[in-house]
C-alpha cells in the first residue's frame, strides 16, 4: 500500500513539496493536498498592488493547475489534527488519515491586537489591505507618510523597506514629491535588522531623503489623531500611516497544540520535524524557525522535508538537512535592485544595487508560475549555495 | 545593588526581538526597576548599548558567559 503523505497548505511551501514528492516517490506514496481555497496566491506581488503596478489576477492561480495530475486536491479547511490517531480532520466533516503530515499553513495577520491599527493604518499584507492602500495613495495630495513594523515576527522582512523607496519614486512619479515627508520606523538603530544590507540601504534613503526614526516599537495607533505611539514613549503624527501588521500561525495549528504561543510549530532547525514526532514535517512560514519568513525559505525547505521522508518510507538512511538558506530581493526604486542571500551561517554580502536585479527580481515573478508546477528551483546567476 | 524586578529569557531569539521584546517588558516596570536580560543573539550586545543611550534607561551591567549575555537594565526615573 502507498505511503499516505497530507500536505497541509497549498503556498509555494506545500506545493513544491507535493509535486517532488510525486515525482520522487512514483507510486509508493499518494500525496493530498488540502487548502481552503484552492486558490494559489502569489504574496510577493502585493506590494506592485499596492502602488498600482499590478492588479489582484496577475496573483493568483487555479491551485490545480499548478499540481502534478498524481497529486490530489481537497478543497477544503483543515480544522484539526490529530497526531495520536494520524487523522486530519477536516471543516466539511471528512477526514484525512495519513503516515506522514507536512504542516506549511503558512501565516495570517492579525491587526486587531494592535490598539487602533484596523482603523488608523494601511498595510499591503493581503490582497484587501494592498487595494486599500493603492485607493489611500491615489487619494494622497502630500503629506507626511510613516512606514514601520507593528509585529514581529512578520513576512518578507525587506518588504517595509522596498514599500519605502518604491513609494517615494511614486510620489516623484506624480510630481507630488516636494511636498511629502517620508519616515522610516524601524524597531533597531538602523535601517534594517542584517547589518551589511542596512549598510547597502542606508546612504540609498538619505539620498532619497526618507527619515529614519530609530527605536520605534509600535505599541498603538490613534485613528482619529492620525497618531502612532511607540513603546519608548513617543508620539508622531502621520497623514498616512503604512504599518506591517503583526503576524501569527495558523488556526489549525493552534487548534491541534502544535504551535508554540505564537501558534509557531516548533521545527527541528535541521531536520524540519516537529518537535516530537518523526512524522510530522513543518515548512514555511509555519515554522519558529528564527529566518524569514518568506517564500524563498520556504522553496528550499520543501526539498529537504521531502528527502526526509523519502528516507522514512524507503527505509534508508536520512541525509538531507536545511542549512538555511533565504533568497530575497530588495527593490530600491529606479528600477534598481539588490538581492539577499545567506543561510544560519553565512550573513548576506548583497551587491550594489543594480538593473540586473530589478530586472532579476520581475523574471523570478513570472518564471514563478513555470518553475513550481514542474518542482523545479529557479537558480539565479552567480549564485553557488545550494539546498540542503 | 537592589533586586532584579524581573527576568526576560530571549535566549534563541534573534534580533530585533531582543530589543522589541524588552521595550515591551520595561513599560510594566516602576522607574528605577531593574530589568534583566538573557541572550543568546551576539547583535543583542550592539543593539542593547544603542538602545539604553536612544531610550535614556541606564545599562548597568553586561557580562558574558557560555554563550548566554545577560545584561541588566534600569529603568529610567
Amino acid at each position: 500500500m502507498p505511503a499516505r503523505i497530507v500536505i497541509l497548505g497549498g503556498g509555494v511551501g506545500g506545493t513544491l513539496a507535493a509535486n517532488l514528492l510525486t515525482k520522487e516517490l512514483g507510486r509508493d506514496a499518494k500525496v493530498t493536498i488540502v487548502d481552503p481555497t484552492g486558490m494559489h496566491v502569489y504574496q510577493p506581488g502585493y506590494l506592485y498592488v499596492a502602488l498600482g503596478q499590478a492588479n489582484g489576477q496577475w496573483l493568483s492561480r487555479d491551485e490545480r493547475t499548478l499540481l502534478r495530475r498524481d497529486v490530489d486536491l481537497v478543497v477544503d479547511a483543515a480544522e484539526r489534527v490529530d497526531t495520536d490517531a494520524g487523522i486530519v480532520h477536516l471543516r466539511a466533516g471528512g477526514s484525512l488519515p495519513y503516515d506522514h503530515l507536512v504542516v506549511a499553513t503558512g501565516s495570517r495577520v492579525v491587526p486587531e491586537q494592535v490598539p487602533g491599527l484596523v482603523e488608523g493604518s494601511y498595510h499591503f499584507y493581503t490582497l484587501e489591505g494592498a487595494i486599500r492602500l493603492r485607493e489611500a495613495l491615489r487619494q494622497f495630495r502630500g503629506g507626511r507618510i510613516h512606514i514601520g513594523i507593528a509585529g514581529i515576527p512578520y513576512k518578507c522582512p525587506p518588504a517595509p523597506i522596498e514599500f519605502t523607496f518604491m513609494v517615494e519614486e511614486y510620489l516623484r512619479k506624480r510630481g507630488i514629491r516636494d511636498r511629502s515627508e517620508i519616515t522610516l520606523l524601524s524597531p533597531l538603530n538602523r535601517a534594517f535588522t542584517i547589518e551589511s544590507a542596512s549598510k547597502l540601504v542606508t546612504p540609498i534613503l538619505e539620498q532619497r531623503g526618507v527619515k529614519i526614526e530609530t527605536f520605534f516599537n509600535v505599541e498603538s495607533v490613534d485613528p482619529s489623531s492620525g497618531t502612532v505611539t511607540s513603546l519608548e514613549g513617543q508620539k508622531l503624527e502621520s497623514d498616512l500611516l503604512v504599518l506591517v501588521p503583526p503576524h501569527r500561525g495558523s488556526a489549525v495549528v493552534e487548534a491541534s497544540g502544535l504551535g508554540d504561543a505564537g501558534g509557531w510549530v516548533p521545527t527541528d532547525r535541521m531536520t524540519l520535524q516537529r518537535e516530537g514526532f518523526e512524522n510530522v514535517f513543518a515548512i514555511g512560514d509555519a515554522t519558529n524557525l528564527p529566518i524569514s519568513k518568506s517564500g524563498s525559505t520556504a522553496h528550499f525547505e520543501a526539498p529537504v522535508v521531502v528527502s526526509r521522508i523519502a528516507s522514512l518510507i524507503k527505509g534508508t538512511a536520512p541525509k538531507a538537512n536545511y542549512g538555511g538558506r533565504v533568497m530575497c530581493f530588495l527593490e530600491t526604486g529606479n528600477r534598481k535592485s539588490t538581492v539577499l542571500r545567506f543561510d544560519y551561517e553565512n550573513p548576506p554580502t548583497p551587491p550594489k544595487p543594480s538593473t540586473f536585479w530589478h530586472i532579476g527580481k520581475w523574471m523570478f515573478n513570472r518564471i514563478y508560475w513555470v518553475t513550481l508546477p514542474q518542482g523545479r528551483i529557479p537558480e539565479m546567476p552567480g549564485d553557488k549555495r545550494r539546498a540542503g | 545593588m537592589s533586586a532584579v524586578a524581573k527576568t526576560l529569557d530571549v535566549k534563541g531569539l534573534n534580533c530585533p526581538l531582543p530589543i522589541v521584546k524588552t521595550a515591551q517588558a520595561i513599560k510594566e516596570l516602576a522607574a528605577g526597576d531593574l530589568l534583566e536580560i538573557l541572550a543568546t543573539d551576539p547583535g543583542a550586545v550592539p543593539d542593547f548599548n544603542a538602545w539604553t543611550k536612544s531610550t535614556g534607561n541606564e545599562l548597568v551591567e553586561q557580562s558574558e558567559e557560555a554563550g548566554v549575555y545577560r545584561f541588566v537594565v534600569k529603568k529610567k526615573g
